[in-house]
């Protein structure tokens, strides 16, 4: 692997994990509840790029299927958590 | 041999590296824009470009790595553009309609304050 | 209901999951051919009960050339967004709602406008009114509000009119 693969997939995944801390800083500061759903929503986002750079990384076809799976997974949550705070208001 | 190989991991980091600025482009934004209603557009900027990035790259790649057409990166973008729409929309609904319940409560508020107020005039007098 | 339709109830539905099931297994050799093929026609005949409605691509050229400029709308609405938000609060274009009368009522050619509106980063589809006559729609940019409009409704909904309905 040449040095500027390796140092392109190291710049990508700094970015990615400083893009995380920002996106943790607006999860823990809110304000409002879909704010909190969305930025976990994104943190799978970018769970799912991080593995897929990683497969790139080692070479190995089989980090798809992770990635594949961390997508479906954050939608179901984000999906149910989005539906969930939408039904505790009416109910409330 | 090493020729090719050299051009498609010029084009794979290139890929990488805008994928990485969009994705920090995002949330960038989504930090720092104070509407909850702009903070939704920056995040599709790493659902479909800087995600799209990444798995072109590993389409090529892998294709390059393995002698033939790996397309089955491409099917990460397929899965999100069916699943983003789905959570975006349903929390712009949670919003419009938290904002609504809170200015229903408003105005009841206002409704009914000049009925306590009334009743205290009706204590009063 | 002739036998045709009735060994493949939803021949896009076929196509999909074959396609689906070789990409997934990462080979085209004829016994992955061959599962492939038998799910892609079990799995409509089975899921056919619970299809709101089949799908209907009355012109498939058109739908190609759709998406691709969809493809472009979305680079370039990445790249005003991107701007955007790099550029501070004096570049800061004007965002809002816009409410837009909708002609279109076929389901699925709403579903695929929803689809695309969410992509579209300049552009959050938030609500529909219960009668699906207007949609209300958080824009990036609006610019000029008619003008906005009338080329919404010409370059997303026009086409999906003729393709779905």
């Amino acid at each position: 692997m040449s040095t500027i693969l390796s140092g392109a997939i190291t710049f990508a995944l700094a970015c990615y994990a400083l893009a995380s801390i920002l996106v943790v800083s607006r999860l823990v500061r809110g304000p409002r509840a879909q704010d909190r759903v969305f930025a976990l929503d994104l943190l799978y986002l970018h769970a799912m790029l991080v593995v897929m750079v990683l497969g790139v990384r080692h070479r190995s076809d089989y980090y798809f299927e992770i990635a594949l799976l961390i997508a479906l997974f954050g939608f179901v949550s984000s999906a149910a958590m989005a539906k969930f705070i939408l039904r505790g208001e009416v109910i409330e | 041999m090493s020729m090719p190989l050299v051009w498609i991991e010029l084009i794979v980091a290139g890929l990488l590296v805008v994928s990485g600025l969009l994705v920090l482009v995002a949330a960038i934004g989504f930090v720092r824009l104070q509407d909850f209603f702009l903070r939704m557009h920056p995040p599709a900027l790493a659902y479909t470009l800087g995600s799209w990035c990444v798995a072109i790259a590993a389409a090529l790649y892998f294709s390059y790595l393995e002698g033939r057409l790996a397309l089955h990166p491409l099917l990460i973008p397929v899965v999100l553009a069916i699943t983003v729409p789905v959570t975006t929309v349903l929390l712009a609904r949670v919003s419009l309609f938290r904002q609504r319940a809170a200015d229903a409560d408003r105005s009841v508020a206002t409704t009914v304050q000049p009925r306590t107020v009334t009743d205290a005039d009706r204590h009063s007098g | 209901m002739s036998l045709w339709q009735r060994c493949l109830p939803a021949p896009l539905l076929s196509v999909v999951l074959l396609v689906l099931w070789l990409l997934l297994a990462r080979s085209t050799s004829a016994g992955q051919i061959v599962l492939g093929l038998a799910i892609s026609v079990i799995v409509p005949i089975l899921t056919a009960k619970l299809m709101p409605q089949n799908v209907r691509i009355a012109r498939a050229g058109l739908a190609i050339r759709y998406g691709i400029r969809v493809l472009g709308e979305v680079v370039l609405s990445n790249l005003a967004v991107a701007r955007g938000v790099l550029g501070g609060a004096a570049q800061r274009p004007s965002a809002g709602f816009v409410s837009i009368p909708l002609d279109l009522r076929d389901p699925v050619g709403l579903t695929v406008l929803a689809m695309v509106t969410t992509i579209v980063p300049g552009t959050v589809w938030s609500e529909i009114a219960a009668d699906r006559s207007t949609l209300l729609l958080h824009v990036w940019d609006i610019g000029e509000e008619r003008e906005f409009v009338s080329r919404f409704k010409t370059h997303y909904e026009q086409p999906l009119r003729e393709i779905f309905e």
